[in-house]
């Protein structure tokens, strides 16, 4: 009788009762000739079973509080509520799938969440800055633009934001979870600084989101593989509508570079 | 609770096997079967039918993917006796043993392995949540196998090996 080789995928797919039934007298007549695979086979099964050993008790571990679905139906409207306050109409800039993208938080921080963190860890060191806020002030504007954009391998001008009350007093050039980031500073005659933080990103478009986990807040939306964040005191009416301002003017400048004029 | 929720309860118990044997972390696997709980109760207008118990397994495998990505991207300072016990020392007794032969894994290889025999998932249903043809899957387990018993037979990674 001629034997038809087994081949290792057919030694995986017999111990894991993958294998066709027409071929199953042929896989254990060659276990039977060959010790080397009977070993390997075996070493296999000793596997699966470790791993059973090891973790199978867990499917009987009564199921923690925290897990409780019943719990969780009841915070999921409570997200829902939140998600409905902070997202401003004015501003769905890609649906609501970016709220929807959010909540996995502890575990799994998603990139926006990264971004955010990053702009408002970047607005707390530099804001209190007197003397070395910025590495390019605002004076030179041009330089500045030509400088970031190229850093940060997309063209964006610092929005003027003076019909607001904001003057730029500059920019710098950050190390971002996704790569270069531009750092924008902007000051109110009475002080008050608002900074705005870019940078390029895979997520998707998003509406915008606001965040406020300490004395400062931030609106963070993406468009077109940019990130945008607006930090600055929280009050969220005020960043609103520096935001709003913000986008406007990206989205002129956009619109703009795209029309060709 | 509807049908859709009653099916998700009923898998609460293996997603947490399944979260626990892929991070080794009784906490962080809690933590993920509640994430993919979350994602799975408000997407259920994304579910069209089919196996609940896969589509669950999917978001679960994916949330770590993220997750693993995002701690990636972070410098993490590990502790020296960690640093030793993930690998400086020889195979011991007992389940620890399985344990770290699994935490050399790379993660699409451990998640197979453990869909296929902690799971008792079918290689098709492995192809789907990994979303790869099953010529992958039979790889990656192929891979899986041939790694951790290298392990447990006491071979040390080639930078380890001092002689």
């Amino acid at each position: 009788m001629i034997e038809t080789p087994v081949t290792e995928d057919e030694l995986h797919a017999y111990i894991d009762g993958e294998l066709p039934a027409d071929r199953l007298a042929a896989v254990e007549a060659w276990l039977g000739g060959h010790p080397e695979d009977a070993a390997k086979v075996a070493h296999w099964r000793t596997q699966a079973e470790q791993i059973r050993a090891r973790y199978g008790a867990v499917a009987k571990e009564d199921v923690p509080a925290q897990l409780r679905l019943d719990r969780l139906l009841r915070r999921k409207r409570s997200w829902i509520g939140i998600a409905a306050a902070a997202t401003i109409a004015a501003f769905m800039v890609g649906g609501v799938a970016g709220w929807m993208a959010r909540g996995a938080s502890a575990a799994a921080p998603s990139p926006i969440e990264l971004l955010t963190e990053d702009a408002l860890a970047a607005h707390r060191l530099y804001v209190v800055e007197v003397r070395h806020p910025v590495e390019v002030p605002g004076a030179e504007r041009p330089h500045l633009t030509q400088w970031l954009s190229k850093r940060i391998g997309y063209d964006l001008a610092p929005p003027e934001l003076d019909a607001i009350g904001l003057k730029l007093v500059g920019g710098r050039l950050l190390p971002g979870p996704a790569g270069a980031a531009a750092f924008y500073m902007y000051e109110r005659a009475s002080g008050e600084r608002f900074t705005l933080y870019c940078s390029r990103t895979k997520a998707a478009a998003t509406a915008m989101r606001f965040s406020a986990p300490g004395r400062n807040a931030a609106l963070t939306w993406v468009d077109h593989g940019v990130a945008y964040v607006i930090a600055g005191p929280s009050e969220r009416d005020e960043l609103t509508r520096v935001a709003k301002a913000a986008y406007e003017q990206i989205d002129a400048d956009k619109a703009e570079k795209k029309s060709g004029t | 609770m509807n049908t859709f929720q009653q099916g998700i309860e009923a898998t609460i118990p293996a997603l947490r096997r399944y979260a626990r044997a892929l991070t080794r972390n009784a906490e962080t696997a809690d933590d993920l079967v509640q994430d993919t709980l979350v994602r799975a109760l408000r997407s259920e207008h994304l579910f069209h039918g089919g196996e609940l118990r896969s589509w669950l397994y999917t978001i679960l495998t994916n949330l770590n993917r993220n997750r693993l990505r995002a701690l990636a991207r972070r410098p993490t300072v590990l502790a020296i006796d960690d640093y030793d016990s993930a690998g400086a020392f020889g195979p011991e007794t007992g389940g620890r043993d399985i344990e770290r032969a699994l935490a050399g894994l790379v993660e699409e290889q451990r998640s197979t392995l453990l869909l296929v025999v902690l799971e008792g998932l079918s290689y098709r249903e492995v192809a789907d949540v990994q979303g790869v043809p099953i010529g992958t899957v039979m790889s990656r387990l192929a891979r899986a196998r041939a790694q951790i018993k290298a392990y447990l037979d006491g071979e040390r990674p080639a930078l380890r090996r001092v002689k």
